[in-house]
């Protein structure tokens, strides 16, 4: 028996185990010291979770993207945070037109969905594009030819909007319904922010129902399943693989605009934080599946938002939300280490990476 | 075989060139300069090559703009020549950070036509630009860096090349701080800062000025320059209770704590603070309305010289706008410090060619002495400090941010003793609605 185990386990294992069992233990001590601390009120942790919630489920949306390429293409698609750019940067300027005529102010509800087909209509537009152009023709080509295709496509996209629109950034127009706090059940939360979770909630439930329930979906599946064989069951891979595109590119879109009402800023390097976030939360929720990259975009959002209090605030840490990406990242080390699979990743029958 | 005599052929070209270099090494020459950096030596015809390194790009662009602009008025103001030289003025994007201002910096090191340089726009930059600069011989004049540690003492060796005109930021934390407790009558006070040597610094100094004063400081936070949800950082700020928030950080991460400040529960009526990093007219874009009632500290314009109006006028005939951000004419006061120096130093040999010596352009400008310049009389100490700070405090009102347009008036300043009663401040911030 204790020969089998030592078989199976191996020195850096070991050390890996014993780095992620370290960290556990600092994270368990901050939070026992800060939550005794009694620093926090209920209603701070309220506003803690909320605010993680509305920036984590923008992760989620755009970690859509990645994950649904990553499972059919096999392929990281760097340029999706250009994709996720492109959409409410070219809305801002509907934004703007409507918010000096007073319509948005007007009718604030048709000019919001505007904003989102403007933006999804773009963003989607983007991903086609880019498909078209920079995969498709290489999609036989080694793995790292369509990688490096992307991040060149990714900075393509970037300099194009800045040469376009300049370097600086674009205010966008408060949309007046949504300033203000609504009171639930004695808590407070931030209009606009409920909307952000509220929509973001629905997409995603849209979309996954859509994976679910169609059969389109279930078409998406059998590809990233095994592409060969699908196609031998009679799919056409490259209209699968652009629908897949198309809807990386529609939840980009809907989360640019999203961000944008969170914000109200957005310039031509916009995309490259949130995209690099968003990958990470593909990656925490297992790449490749699409529960898992809602899942990991909140809960990185919620590190993002809670960690910095709860674990560094109780270690005495000053000024800890300078450190946030690092417990970000910290998180994402603790879960390959003891899930290599990523939260909800399966493990693979056939290695397909 | 084949290859042999490749290898030959290189051997013979090695040679050659060995050889030319050497005998243009040796040649005698009819005129003697010496310096112990390093000698340019410009011929009739051929520009001064003066190199700017600003952040001119990305969302911190209004400030190197500014200063550009400022050098740019500069060099009309000369006639676009020194001695009879034309002036060349090149401009390197820094981006306000540590990697821009280095790779800037290395990119100028590497052209020996470069005779001194402007820059950088944020002390993250020359931090470690400088002392790259200064390797190389050329001497670099900043025209709105304001971190203390610059022209520290302690700076070390390296940033012997390396010069402000702007004010140093032990001034600024301290009128701040001042203002906040004497005037506002705040007690309680937190700090933002974005890890940059400007922000961590100037904050630093709020701080213990602050506390010498009396007050308490509730918290130091610190947020990247490129986080954009500072709600929960700011909730933590809540837990404190300060009744004033200072926060001298950039333009994309201020107008982010700006406008969120507000939608947090306990922090409805904090006073907010910023400094000359914020007090452009690109901040107002980012913080719409949010900015309004805010207060900032910056270099006192009412307090310039009597050209400042004339250099508007320019400015306004040249790009049809006004200045974009604060440190227009330090720059102006920077470029002209180091043409003077350099009409100090240069030297005409009998065939035309300019000589200027590196180390002899360093000595000169370090020996700057009342140079009446658009911020006021420059003087540099033996640690590159020329500036003559005045710095007064803003507050900014709805017109502003309609117009996108900074107060042009201070609002107060530690030597105008009574603050103007005209002027009361709201006594609550004004509600925004």
């Amino acid at each position: 028996m204790l020969q089998r185990w030592k078989d199976r386990i191996s020195p850096t294992d070991l050390i890996m185990w014993f780095i992620g069992g370290a960290i556990l233990c600092l994270i368990v001590w901050g939070s026992t010291a800060t939550l005794t601390e009694g620093r926090y009120t209920h209603r701070h942790w309220f506003d803690f979770i909320v605010f993680g919630f509305a920036q984590g489920s923008i992760y989620a949306l755009i970690a859509m993207g990645y994950t649904m390429v990553y499972g059919t293409l096999r392929m990281i698609n760097f340029a999706h945070s250009e994709v996720f750019m492109s959409g409410p940067y070219t809305a801002y300027f509907v934004a703007a037109a409507f918010y000096s005529s007073g319509f948005l102010d007007r009718q604030p509800l048709i000019s919001l969905i505007t904003l989102f087909l403007v933006s999804m209509a773009t963003s989607t537009l983007i991903a086609i594009l880019l498909e078209r152009i920079a995969y498709r023709p290489l999609r036989t080509s080694p793995r790292l030819v369509p990688l490096i295709t992307a991040i060149g496509a990714s900075f393509f996209l970037q300099y194009t909007f800045r040469g376009l629109y300049g370097s600086g950034f674009q205010a966008y127009p408060t949309v007046k319904v949504l300033e203000g706090v609504w009171w639930v059940g004695g808590f407070r939360i931030l209009k606009f922010q409920a909307v952000v979770i509220l929509a973001a909630a629905l997409l995603m439930a849209a979309l996954y129902s859509f994976i679910q329930r169609t059969r389109i979906g279930k078409a998406i599946r059998a590809v990233s399943e095994d592409k060969e064989i699908s196609s031998l069951m009679g799919i056409d891979i490259d209209r699968i693989i652009v629908i897949t595109f198309i809807i990386g590119g529609m939840a980009a879109g809907a989360a640019g605009v999203l961000y944008a009402l969170m914000f109200k800023q957005v310039h031509f390097f916009m995309g490259f934080i949130p995209g690099i976030k968003a990958f990470t939360a593909a990656v925490l929720g297992g790449i490749g599946n699409i529960p898992g990259a809602m899942l990991g975009g909140i809960f990185l959002g919620l590190v993002e938002s809670v960690g910095p209090s709860l674990f560094l605030d109780g270690l005495g840490i000053v000024a800890p939300y300078q450190l946030k990406d690092a417990i970000a990242f910290i998180m994402l080390v603790l879960i390959l280490i003891f899930r290599p699979t990523g939260i909800l990743g399966e493990r693979l029958a056939v290695k397909k990476a | 075989m084949k290859r042999f005599s490749t290898f030959l052929f290189l051997l013979f070209m090695v040679v050659l060139m060995g050889s030319n270099f050497i005998s243009a090494q040796t040649k005698p020459e009819a005129f003697h300069y010496k310096d112990e950096i390093g000698v340019i030596k410009i011929k009739p015809n051929e520009p001064i090559h003066i190199a700017c390194w600003l952040a001119v790009a990305g969302s911190e662009a209004s400030l190197g703009i500014d200063s550009k602009r400022g050098v740019e008025i500069a060099v009309e103001d000369k006639g676009g020549k020194i001695l009879g030289f034309p002036i060349k003025l090149t401009v390197q994007d820094t981006g306000c950070n540590a990697e821009g201002g280095q790779a800037a910096a290395t990119k100028l090191a590497a052209d020996p036509t470069i005779v001194a340089a402007i820059g950088s726009t944020c002390s993250s930059e020359a931090r470690p630009g400088a002392p790259i600069l200064w390797k190389a011989g050329i001497v670099t004049v900043s025209p709105s860096n304001t971190a203390p540690e610059l022209t520290s003492p302690k700076r070390g060796k390296e940033y012997e090349g390396y010069l402000r005109t702007a004010h140093n930021d032990k001034v600024q934390g301290a009128v701040a701080a001042e203002f906040a407790y004497k005037y506002l009558k705040v007690r309680r006070a937190a700090t933002i800062h974005d890890g940059s040597p400007y922000a961590e610094q100037l904050q630093a100094v709020f701080a213990e000025r602050f506390k010498k004063l009396g007050g308490t400081i509730t918290s130091q936070e610190a947020v990247a320059p490129t986080d954009t949800d500072m709600r929960p950082m700011l909730t933590k700020i809540a837990t404190g209770k300060p009744e004033m928030i200072y926060y001298p950080i950039f333009i994309a991460a201020g107008g982010h704590v700006t406008r969120q400040v507000k939608e947090i529960a306990g922090l409805e009526k904090v006073y907010l603070m910023g400094a000359d990093g914020l007090f452009s007219p690109d901040f107002y874009k980012a913080a719409g309305e949010a900015a309004i009632g805010m207060y900032h500290s910056s270099p006192d314009f009412s307090a310039f010289a009597e050209g400042y109006k004339a250099f508007l006028e320019k400015h306004q005939k040249k790009y049809g706008e006004k200045p974009l951000s604060v440190f227009h004419a330090h720059a102006y006061d920077a470029a002209m410090i180091i043409f003077s120096a350099i009409e100090k130093v240069a030297k005409k040999a009998p065939d035309g060619t300019l000589y200027i010596g590196r180390k002899a352009l360093r000595d000169a400008l370090y020996a700057t002495k009342n140079h009446k310049g658009l911020t006021g009389t420059l003087t540099c100490d033996s640690y590159g400090d020329c500036a003559d700070p005045r710095i007064a405090v803003y507050l900014t009102r709805a017109e502003n941010v309609k117009k996108l347009e900074m107060p042009d008036k201070p609002f107060w300043a530690p030597y105008i003793k009574q603050p103007s009663l005209k002027e009361k401040p709201e006594e609550k911030k004004p509600v925004k609605k």
